[in-house]
């Protein structure tokens, strides 16, 4: 029964932690430098433990503020005030379990003629307006320390990163504690009255009623973070992001600071005892707070706009939040009185409840004790082996995971040196085929040569035998007339040699853009010009060039000069270099 | 993610990147004024020994990138920090790039060009050299970075003077050249140009990341 009815502070919970776990890690997750998972699990243990460990402090400011006396009320207000968080939310309203609850329990107040202790009432008040402004101050202090520390230290950029990222850890870690410690206050305060009475024995340590309940809160934060967390964190962190991770850190450093402060029973006692005003324990708005610090930075670093939206959105938030819970507790209540005939509230009207005590609720022996020693260590093994068998699958699947890179990388290099050896093979084959076509060039070549060779010996032998008959003539008109044809033959032969013809034509084609240009150049030359032309372009003197042109040496030297003089040389240029440049 | 020891031999790494860009500079510096002089043996040299930096700043880069992803270091700055690697690197890639151009064309230098060629190499060069610092500052003290950026500026204009003196004394003045042999040293001026260019690139992109750091 009873778990039923904290259900709604319980969902009152889950929408804090789905809200306020992003104020935390949300930097942090948004700039990847941690993963969401890792976030959620830091931020759950700590708000947890801060909900345990120093919860009491704000319990009891609310529960002075109204004492909701019964399950069935305590019920009701919660339900109202997480009511409110959810439509406001939905609506895009800044809002803060903070302020609804408080309105809520107005509103009960309102509803069962209790009376509101305005003093308290007015110390809450001016707790929220102090929290976003303290929370200006630290970030603005914090943030010249940091800066201050920077330039001094000349940190390397990624060993900064490094620390920063630990730096994100731990303040997260205490941010994530305070928040449990101050917030916690909102999601189960109104249920203080009504927890259970009994001590529950865990073996290494003791939880009393009122710590269970805060266990239970914290637990309900803790699943908000986790099932709900990861997409306010990423908007959050997109919208703080041009923050350096420097500023962010000292943004969740200062609210998680601010937020300590005004949960801190012990710091408070410290300061009575030294002499200063106590500082009122009061659950703030962590959201609010985080404004402020950027707020702060934003003044340290000279940026003149301060977005008046965001501030209307608080200032809307302190007034507009609580007075509609206010009225939605004072409906629902009289809705739940009349219609379910529930008992709101056991106190007789007009008498003001004895405001519940959270931090003296110490073990006595009028409360029930119950041993849970060996449940709980059972469940602690349970939860030990489960997560030893986790960690062996998932060694198991990185391994294998592992193995099959390995195996694909090997893969890949397989198919690299196959296709490798693949171009080497078409290297080797075309050096071949052009090696076969420079082999077959060469036997015609030879053959070629060969076929000369015996042409020459053929004309040779007939000049021999033409010799011999002219020898064994004694006629020597006969014989000059036989003389004179050898001469002839021979003159014909030198000046219709192949060889030279096919020469000349190879030179050509060669040479076939030299010998354009040349006629482009210059029309006027005659064949035997450019002929002469391609071949000093060749690098061939003019005693190599006489018989290939079939002259005499001085012709050729008279050629040169009037190619020259067609192609309007200077003296002292130089005509091969000028042949050589075209 | 919570490693103590990667953050060290990243910085290891980048301290090497840089002192191997540096280097490659200060080469490609001697490997002009060689080919200039006609020292051809120490032109070689250092054409080989530029070659290696090179490829040896290539495998350090990627090292850093490799490190930076798998431990997922920095991610806000991790981008523009490639980025700047890379930049860096395409300087070395010049100028070494420029030595082998060198070495391929053979271009040929009129000796009266050859003090203007140095100036310019050392000009060009000075841009890089001044840059270094700034990198380096850039890590350790984001707010000097500014101090020391404008030299890189004043070098790299520097550069674009002497580079345009080279070419319109080569243009107006040296008529005894040939168009191609005169299109060919504007190439090279360009060239080397190119390096202050690349470096006054690096530091447009450095000033702005240094802003970002600066909180």
């Amino acid at each position: 029964m009873f778990l039923l009815f904290i259900s709604s502070g319980l969902f009152l919970g889950w929408s804090l932690g789905a809200n306020d776990a992003a104020n935390i890690f949300g930097t942090a997750v948004g700039s990847k430098m941690l993963s969401f998972k890792k976030a959620a699990i830091i931020a759950s243990i700590f708000i947890i433990l801060g909900a345990v460990i120093q919860g009491s402090g704000t319990t009891e400011t609310l529960s002075k503020l109204g004492t909701v006396d019964a399950i069935g009320g305590a019920f009701t207000v919660a339900l109202c005030a997480a009511f409110t968080v959810f439509i406001m939310t939905r609506n895009k309203l800044p809002v803060s379990t903070t302020q609804s609850i408080v309105g809520a329990i107005i509103g009960w107040n309102l509803f069962t003629n209790n009376k509101t202790d305005y003093s308290i009432l007015t110390t809450i008040l001016t707790s929220w307006v102090a929290g976003p402004i303290i929370g200006i101050v630290f970030a603005a202090l914090l943030f010249l320390l940091t800066r201050w520390l920077l330039h001094k230290l000349k940190i390397h950029l990624i060993k900064l990163d490094g620390y920063i990222r630990w730096g994100l850890i731990i303040v997260g870690a205490f941010g994530a504690y305070s928040l449990g410690a101050n917030n916690i206050a909102n999601v189960v305060g109104v249920f203080m009255s009504s927890a259970p009475n009994l001590i529950i024995d865990l073996g290494l340590f003791q939880l009393n009623g009122a710590q269970l309940i805060f266990l239970l809160g914290g637990v309900s934060i803790a699943i908000g973070v986790f099932t709900y967390g990861s997409k306010v964190m990423e908007t959050v962190g997109s919208q703080i992001m041009n923050l350096s991770s420097e500023a962010a850190m000292v943004v969740v450093l200062a609210q998680a600071l601010v937020l300590f402060i005004f949960s801190s029973t012990g710091l408070s006692n410290f300061l009575e005892t030294v002499g200063l005003p106590r500082i009122p324990l009061v659950p703030i708005s962590s959201s609010q707070i985080v404004v402020g610090a950027i707020i702060g930075i934003g003044l340290v670093k000279g940026v003149q706009e301060i977005k008046v939206k965001t501030l209307g959105g608080i200032f809307l938030g302190w007034i507009l939040t609580p007075i509609a819970a206010c009225i939605l507790s004072f409906f629902a209540l009289f809705f739940v009185k009349n219609v379910f005939n529930i008992t709101v509230t056991s106190a007789v009207a007009s008498i003001p409840a004895t405001p519940v005590d959270a931090s003296s609720m110490v073990a006595t022996s009028a409360m029930k004790h119950v041993n849970m020693v060996w449940p709980f260590t059972l469940m602690v093994i349970v939860v030990v082996v489960a997560l030893f068998v986790f960690y062996i699958i998932k060694q198991q699947k990185l391994r294998v995971k592992a193995q099959d890179e390995l195996y694909k990388k090997q893969n890949d290099f397989y198919i690299a040196q196959k296709a490798l050896t693949e171009l080497e093979l078409k290297t080797i084959r075309l050096e071949n085929s052009s090696l076969a076509s420079k082999l077959e060039f060469k036997r015609k070549e030879l053959i070629n040569y060969a076929l000369n060779i015996i042409e020459q010996q053929n004309f040779m032998a007939s000049i021999l035998d033409k010799l011999i008959e002219i020898k064994n003539i004694n006629k020597d008109s006969e014989r000059e007339e036989m003389l004179d044809g050898l001469i002839v033959l021979i003159k014909q032969k030198m000046a219709n040699s192949d060889k030279v013809k096919n020469f000349n034509i190879e030179a050509e084609k060669m040479h076939k853009d030299f010998y354009q240009r040349l006629s482009d150049q210059f029309p006027d030359l005659t064949e035997n010009d450019k002929r002469l032309a391609t071949l000093l372009r060749l690098g061939f003197s003019s005693k190599e060039i006489a018989p290939l042109l079939n002259i005499s040496p001085k012709s050729v030297e008279i050629i040169r000069y009037r190619l020259r003089k067609k192609i309007n040389l200077k003296k002292g240029d130089n005509l091969i270099q000028f042949i050589n440049n075209l | 993610m919570l490693k103590f020891n990667g953050p060290k031999k990243v910085i290891e790494l980048l301290e090497n990147f840089f002192d191997t860009v540096d280097q490659g500079v200060l080469v490609f510096k001697n490997g002009v004024s060689n080919y200039l002089y006609g020292n051809t043996d120490n032109f070689n040299d250092n054409l080989s020994s530029l070659t290696k930096l090179e490829s040896s700043a290539d495998i350090l880069r990627r090292e850093i990138e490799n490190q930076l992803y798998s431990q997922s270091l920095m991610p806000q700055f991790r981008g523009d920090i490639l980025r700047l690697l890379e930049e860096m690197d395409t300087i070395i890639d010049i100028a070494k790039e420029n030595l082998s151009q060198f070495d391929v064309e053979i271009p040929n230098i009129p000796p009266e060009l050859n003090q203007d060629f140095v100036k310019l190499t050392e000009l060009s060069i000075s841009a890089v050299e001044s840059l270094m610092p700034a990198v380096r500052a850039f890590f350790r003290t984001p707010d000097t970075v500014k101090d020391q950026i404008h030299r890189v500026y004043f070098y790299e204009k520097e550069t674009d003077k002497m580079a345009t003196a080279i070419k319109r004394k080569v243009f107006r003045d040296m008529s005894n050249l040939k168009l191609s042999e005169k299109i060919h040293l504007r190439y090279f001026t360009l060239h080397i140009e190119n390096v202050s260019d690349e470096a006054e690139k690096v530091a447009d992109l450095l000033s702005i990341m240094a802003i970002k750091r600066t909180i």
